[in-house]
């Protein structure tokens, strides 16, 4: 079994599995269940400023039958007074000192407000303290949250006022709403920062009431954009977190990293560490399913760790960070083509309107006796289910044209019946910036490009 | 005019077997469709509905577009959403069928069609006037397609019904476990509102004669069904009674339908099912089917087979009746004897062979007939040619008499009737009609 100790710029947990700052972490008696469960350590729902919430906080995109795919939100930072936050983060952190307690904070933009928040989070005896410089909503209108990490001179200028008086370690939480993430990041960096976690919740309006024609969710009859998270941001959130281990000052530093947005499962953890994040934050499953997922995500991520003979979670860190890479650097000769398995396929069609529509018409329908035909080229005065099964056409994949795009093997229903395929390359193996380098000019001229292709036998579908 | 029940039997033993699906439901299983491209479920129904096209429009909430994309290529759609034997046609056809469930079709056209009837929505209006008429003769499955069709392409129609109330075999022949007579009616009623006139008690061939709808309209569609059972030939026929007339009164008098105790019901097709469902929903203690071949060349679907059998019906295979017992017309017994099957005989099915001495008696106080449908005699009033006693039409459905086309089940020479093959000859030669129309001033 896969050892699952996480030890996060010293905050040490049994799992590397926290509970994101968010409405699950709003109390004392909730986390104590959580760890009950087996979460491996919490951050507070953010303390700081005096607050007041609404009606009608969360919003929903519901897409088919999933209930939530993204959740969005308009909650503010925790609206229970700070004493009363404070003593309960004392009474758990010392009924569970095997778990990693962190407090997230918010202040206004004072040193003075700064440094009480964080002597006073100190006094606990938290594990540490994650600084909130992604909230989307409301504290962003009054100065603080993403309006601060959205600037990233903001962000060093507080970091450095948390770090005059820090003795645990600091956490920089990014908000994804800014156009490079590294910058915030360095701006982590440079203020001498513990640790970053990333990302916040990105800003969105999740729908209009088409009967009412309010937005949804409707604040008696207003709305407004608010905090959006859930699976749908997963991979917005895997190409910060790999953007950050990509950049040298943020990866040479040696800062770790802590990673949310969109994990649900131990499947979605499992590509966290692989990017580079070695701690992992959870919140939006929770709010659907409840601590008890706790459960999969450890039993799921240790096996899967045993079966690729990872020992321990550093062993997973970062594996995957090395083939992150640019288009210029991708080997332009490499070549795949979808293959349908006739076995496994249904007949469902769907590869062949969408290559046909949609990319490059490289699928044909063959009837029985081996020819091409049309759609929908059967006698109208047949029917029946042995009439339209019995004459259904095979839909098979015409190698020469096939340019690998990937996108029936994406709408495929069945799992496993399309698979790319890699071919012989054609030409001999080069990137685009080596080829460039060689031939300015194909970049800079069709005609150019045209001889280049015709020299390699390039052609294009 | 008889009696029409005001509800659906509700609670009773005959009330309409599966329930609508609520919202959830419909959007639930709507979500499963995987809107297979140019699909297979479309090619397998004989009126060819883009299935995925409505079940798409369910799931997005767009019902009346739903309601509206099945009623273009099936006006009788609430009909065939309730009796059509999809297991072998669009939902038999289904790519999730073979290894997981099929998508339910036949209930999510109904919840569509349902979306539309409750709230009295009429889809389509009649198109616009090019002065002509058409008669159509009989207000069933075929007559009433044709007649929507036609009132669409802004033909005149006027229907022409021998029994009192329209839908023929949906109103008087389909038990309401399957589709209750209100559906039936409703959809008549939606053809009337498009603009086509329906004369009720109107035996054409009688009353009116053929020649005047000849001489008053610029055509005329048949579509006139088949008719009751043909005589079994034995001795005490007479206490026989009709399966189709057993059904009927199922639908419209069911408090005045007499059940026996012991019931035996001679045939194993699709209606023999029907009487013996309503038998045993009735009260019967024993209901006993009887066919003279095997379960392998019976006519019912497997389907409905399977269902009758949970129902606790019994069918007694390779016997045949060959006399009624009975005390001063109350029957005692059906009498059988045993069969030995043959060589294949003309219909291609092993011709039954009685051994003889084999006889038994089988105990019975009511016995019931279903064992086809006879000819009617229209066709040979007209001298219009026939193949096996139906009404033979071309490929676009026009008999041998110009001007005079049919469709349903009295052309049905090959293959089993059903009401969605009947839906579509109406359609079908709707068009046909209105192509000649306005090609021959």
């Amino acid at each position: 079994m896969a050892d699952l100790r996480t030890n996060f710029a010293g905050i040490r947990s049994p799992n590397p599995f926290w509970l994101a700052s968010a409405p699950p972490t709003n109390s004392g008696a909730q986390i104590h269940r959580a760890f009950e469960a087996g979460w491996g350590g919490a951050v507070w729902k953010t303390i700081g400023a005096p607050v007041l919430n609404v009606s009608n906080r969360y919003g929903s995109w519901r897409y088919g039958t999933e209930k939530m795919l993204a959740i969005n939100n308009v909650e503010l930072i925790s609206d229970r007074p700070m004493e009363v936050n404070l003593r309960e983060i004392a009474e758990v952190k010392r009924a569970w000192p095997d778990r990693a307690v962190i407090v997230s904070a918010m202040v206004e933009s004072k040193p003075t407000a700064w440094h009480d928040v964080i002597r006073r989070i100190q006094d606990t005896g938290a594990d540490g303290i994650e600084l909130n410089y992604g909230c989307p909503h409301g504290m962003s209108e009054r100065g603080m949250g993403s309006a601060v990490g959205q600037v990233p001179e903001y962000c060093e200028e507080i970091t450095g006022w948390v770090m005059d008086v820090a003795k645990i370690p600091v956490i920089v939480k990014l908000t994804p709403n800014i156009s490079d993430i590294v910058m915030p990041a360095r701006a982590a960096v440079a203020a001498k920062a513990n640790a970053i976690s990333l990302i916040n919740t990105i800003n969105s309006i999740m729908g209009v009431d088409l009967e009412t024609l309010d937005i949804t969710p409707s604040i008696a009859g207003r709305g407004g954009h608010g905090g959006y998270a859930g699976p749908a941001v997963k991979p917005i959130a895997l190409n910060m977190l790999a953007a950050l281990g990509r950049d040298s000052v943020v990866h040479g530093s040696g800062l770790p990293i802590s990673g949310m947005g969109g994990i649900s499962t131990w499947r979605d953890a499992a590509e966290f560490l692989l990017l580079g994040a070695s701690s992992l934050q959870v919140c939006t499953a929770v709010m659907h399913y409840g601590f008890r997922i706790i459960e999969d995500l450890c039993d799921g991520l240790s096996n899967w760790m045993d079966a690729k003979e990872f020992a321990t979670i550093p062993d997973v860190i970062g594996q995957s960070l090395t083939q992150v890479s640019d288009f210029k650097d991708f080997d332009l000769s490499f070549k795949a083509v979808a293959r349908i398995d006739q076995q496994k396929c249904i007949r469902c069609d769907l590869c062949y309107v969408a290559c046909n529509d949609a990319a490059h018409q490289c699928i044909d329908l063959i009837d029985k006796q081996g020819r091409v035909i049309a759609p929908a080229a059967y006698d109208p005065s047949s029917n029946g289910r042995i009439d339209a099964v019995s004459t259904r056409p095979s839909v098979v994949v015409r190698e020469p044209d096939c340019v690998g795009c990937r996108l029936c093997f994406n709408i495929c229903p069945v799992e496993n019946c399309i698979q790319m395929v890699e071919v012989a390359p054609e030409q001999p193996s080069v990137t685009w910036d080596e080829l460039t380098a060689k031939q300015p000019e194909v970049a800079e001229d069709w005609d150019q490009m045209e001889r280049y292709r015709q020299k390699m036998g390039i052609r294009i579908h | 005019m008889s009696e029409i029940p005001s509800v659906t039997l509700a609670g009773s033993a005959l009330q309409e077997l599966l329930p609508p699906l609520s919202e959830q439901e419909a959007v639930t299983e709507s979500a499963r469709c995987l809107m297979c491209f140019d699909a297979p479920c479309t090619h397998a129904c004989p009126t060819h509905i883009d299935i995925p096209r409505f079940i798409k429009k369910i799931s997005t909430g767009n019902l009346l577009g739903s309601a509206r994309t099945i009623l273009e290529s099936n006006l009788l759609g609430a009909t065939c959403a309730r009796v059509c034997p999809v297991q072998e046609l669009c939902e038999g056809a289904c790519v999730l069928g073979s290894e997981h469930k099929p998508i339910a079709i036949g209930r999510l056209q109904r919840h569509a069609m349902d979306y539309v009837y409750g709230r009295k929505i009429d889809v389509f209006r009649a198109g616009k006037s090019i002065s002509k008429k058409v008669a159509v003769v009989g207000a069933g499955a075929a007559g009433l397609s044709c007649a929507g069709e036609l009132a669409k392409l802004g033909v005149s129609v006027t229907l022409y019904e021998k029994r009192e109330l329209p839908g023929g075999l949906s109103t008087y022949g389909i038990i309401v476990l399957r589709e209750p007579v209100e559906v039936a009616l409703a959809e008549a009623e939606m053809i009337q509102r498009l603009g086509a006139m329906l004369e009720v008690g109107k035996d054409v061939g009688v009353n009116p004669p053929i020649s005047e709808l000849q001489k008053n309209f610029d055509a005329v569609f048949i579509g006139v069904g088949l008719g009751n059972s043909p005589q079994l030939g034995i001795p005490g026929e007479e206490y026989v009674l009709d399966g189709l007339e057993y059904i009927e009164q199922s639908k419209l008098q069911p408090a005045q339908l007499h059940v026996g105790r012991d019931v035996i019901v001679i045939g194993a097709g699709n209606t023999a099912i029907d009487c013996a469902t309503v038998a045993r929903r009735l009260g019967a203690e024993r209901v006993t089917m009887l066919y003279r071949r095997t379960e392998k060349e019976m006519t019912a679907y497997p389907h409905e087979y399977a269902f009758v059998k949970l129902e606790g019906v019994t069918v007694s295979f390779l016997s045949q009746p060959v006399k009624v017992h009975h005390e001063g017309g109350v029957v005692k017994a059906l009498e059988c004897v045993r069969i030995t099957l043959g060589e294949k005989d003309a219909s291609g099915r092993a011709a039954p062979k009685e051994i003889p001495g084999s006889n038994v008696l089988l105990p019975a106080d009511q016995i019931v007939k279903a064992i086809g449908q006879n000819k009617l005699s229209l066709a040979a009033g007209l001298d219009l040619k026939t193949d096996k006693g139906f009404i033979r039409v071309d490929s676009n459905f026009e008999t041998s008499a110009r001007g005079i086309f049919a469709g349903g089940d009295c052309i049905r020479a090959r293959g089993s009737a059903s009401t969605v093959m009947a839906v579509q000859d109406g359609k079908l030669a709707a068009r046909a009609i209105y192509k000649r129309l306005i090609n021959h001033g």
